[in-house]
């Protein structure tokens, strides 16, 4: 049962997804992939949950720092960069 | 309400910030704040995990320091020009977690067993299998394939398409061991098997990352790096499955569908099939047609090309990698300007595909302050190119390619491009005599109205920016 929940709520993205882009203006195409490659960063609470003490032995723990590292770098580095673009486009004039 | 779901409720909001955050960042005016938003949802995430039970915080605290440094710093170091590279990297870092999330996941069943983790996370072996399994090899080829992208856009490895022969073959014979390995680790419950089929699991989908990249061109990295985008939404989806959690499965799933939706915006605007890009090593084999021409380029000096300046009244600029390369955005726009003072009008001219990401040329024009009204995309500034005295390609090869139109055997036929021939007269700034990046005989450079001006793209406008400047 709970997993036909998940999967259908990722139908659901799926489609939210492809609705949210379609009609996106070419110059913001770099800065929106950058954003979203800051969310693909959302492994970070995987990673989070996954340094449980005591939980899956020493190599789980390592896997999981590691993941967790990982991600931070993807989540931090990501919004930064992506704010740093669009910042450039907000200096313009109207 | 037990804690468990306000946890969950919790995340339910950030995903709902992270659909807000991406729907703001689809339009200019709302796109900083858009970014802040979906940032507030990431916080959130992270904010309410830490409630979570048994979790081990100094470890915690030392991983996001440390992960959250590297990325700071990197994010501020990294030149306007090497957006695209870091962007790949960071990607890449993503489906590596990804990776390693399974992973740890798979650790803590070897060390349950499966049926204790079935009954302490009431879940269902062949599905968790499946799910580890898939996490596991969409990480490591996002992994693997962004760090070649990496490569290739850094310029550490070559741009252009490596094919060997067999390759195809190889790749094929490459997914159904991955595929084989899968349904082995999904349907065995033989923990010890299962781990040597998972370990190999894992060298084959970091292999495969780099083996689907190689045959891709230089020139399709906005398609590849968009497709790897997509990916790491798709792995992190599947992370989500394995720990059971709909916050990674609905932001990774919006990732994966707005990354999908940009690939095939770049996709068309090449006029190729997704299925093309990937398997047919566009620019490996350069075209034939081109090569029995043996007209020369006919470059000019930087006064000669002033004086043609001088006395044109519309400019267009066509700006590719090479203006990137050369860092010379700014230059560019300081001579768009003396070039309208001097009463001529001044124009970019923007291919979607552009430079090594979609949208590359539009965010080093903002960088450079150049105002948006004055970047015409590709149909507005087609139609007005006869009537242009002077197009200036800046480092631009494939998107003003006339065997696009023209020459039926050429790999990249059917590709709309910037149509730089049909103007008056074309410059074309570029280092040297060599092919483009996708290693394409570009025909526009032995045209009659064409001029070479080799060198340096930035010390080449520099320098007719002082020309204008000494003249006024």
């Amino acid at each position: 049962m709970d997993l036909i929940l998940l999967f259908f709520i990722f139908v659901l993205a799926a489609f939210l997804g492809l609705e949210l882009i379609s009609k996106v203006p070419s110059q913001l195409h770099t800065p929106l992939m950058s954003g979203s490659n800051a969310i693909s960063g959302i492994t970070i609470v995987g990673a989070l949950l996954a340094i449980r003490a005591g939980e899956q032995g020493t190599v789980g723990m390592v896997l999981g720092f590691a993941a967790l590292v990982f991600a931070t770098i993807n989540v931090v580095g990501g919004y930064v960069v992506t704010d740093r673009m669009l910042q450039m486009f907000k200096k313009k004039g109207k | 309400m037990d804690a468990h779901d306000f946890v969950n409720l919790a995340y339910v909001a950030s995903a709902t910030l992270f659909v807000f955050g991406i729907k703001m960042l689809g339009a200019a005016e709302t796109a900083r704040r858009g970014n802040l938003v979906s940032g507030l949802g990431m916080l959130l995430a992270v904010v309410i995990t830490l409630l979570e039970q048994g979790l081990d915080y100094i470890w915690i605290l030392v991983g996001l320091l440390l992960g959250g440094v590297i990325g700071l710093v990197a994010a501020r170091k990294v030149k306007m020009t090497a957006m695209p590279e870091l962007v790949a990297v960071f990607n890449g870092f993503g489906g590596l977690a990804s990776l390693l999330v399974a992973w740890a996941e798979f650790e803590k069943i070897r060390g349950l067993g499966w049926i204790a983790y079935e009954l302490e996370t009431s879940s269902n072996a062949l599905f968790s299998g499946f799910v580890i399994y898939c996490a596991m090899l969409i990480g490591g080829v996002t992994f693997t394939g962004s760090l070649y992208a990496y490569g290739k856009l850094s310029g550490k490895l070559s741009g252009s398409a490596t094919v060997f022969g067999g390759q195809k073959a190889l790749n094929i014979f490459l997914l159904i061991v991955i595929l084989v390995l899968g349904v082995i680790f999904t349907w065995s419950t033989d923990l010890d098997l299962t781990y040597k089929v998972f370990l190999s699991g894992v060298a084959l989908s970091l292999i495969f990352g780099i083996m689907g990249v190689m045959p891709i061109g230089g020139g399709d990295m906005p398609v590849v790096i968009s497709l790897l985008n997509s990916l790491s939404g798709v792995a992190a989806s599947a992370a989500g499955f394995v720990i059971a959690n709909n916050v990674l499965i609905v932001a990774g799933c919006l990732v994966g569908a707005s990354g999908l939706i940009l690939t095939v915006i770049m996709c068309k605007a090449m006029n190729r099939t997704l299925g093309n890009v990937l398997f047919s090593g566009f620019g490996a084999t350069s075209s034939g047609a081109g090569d029995d021409d043996d007209r020369e380029p006919k470059a000019i000096s930087v006064e000669d090309a002033f004086y043609v300046l001088e006395a044109a009244s519309s400019v267009v600029f066509i700006p590719g990698y090479g203006m990137a390369v050369a860092q010379a955005q700014h230059v560019v726009k300081e001579l768009a300007e003396l070039l309208e003072e001097n009463g001529a009008e001044a124009n970019f001219a923007i291919h979607p595909v552009a430079g090594r990401m979609p949208g590359h040329m539009n965010v080093l024009l903002a960088e450079a302050d150049v105002e948006y009204e004055k970047l015409l995309e590709m149909d507005t500034v087609n139609p007005m190119m006869p009537t242009v005295d002077v197009a200036i390609v800046i480092g631009a090869n494939d998107v003003v390619n006339p065997a696009a139109t023209e020459d039926e055997s050429s790999p990249i036929y059917g590709m709309p491009i910037i149509q730089a021939h049909m103007a008056k007269t074309v410059f074309v700034l570029k280092r040297g005599q060599g092919k483009g990046f996708s290693g394409l005989v570009n025909k526009l450079f032995v045209m009659e109205n064409t001029r070479m001006i080799y060198g340096d793209a930035k010390a080449t406008i520099s320098s007719l920016v002082n020309e204008l400047k000494g003249s006024s």
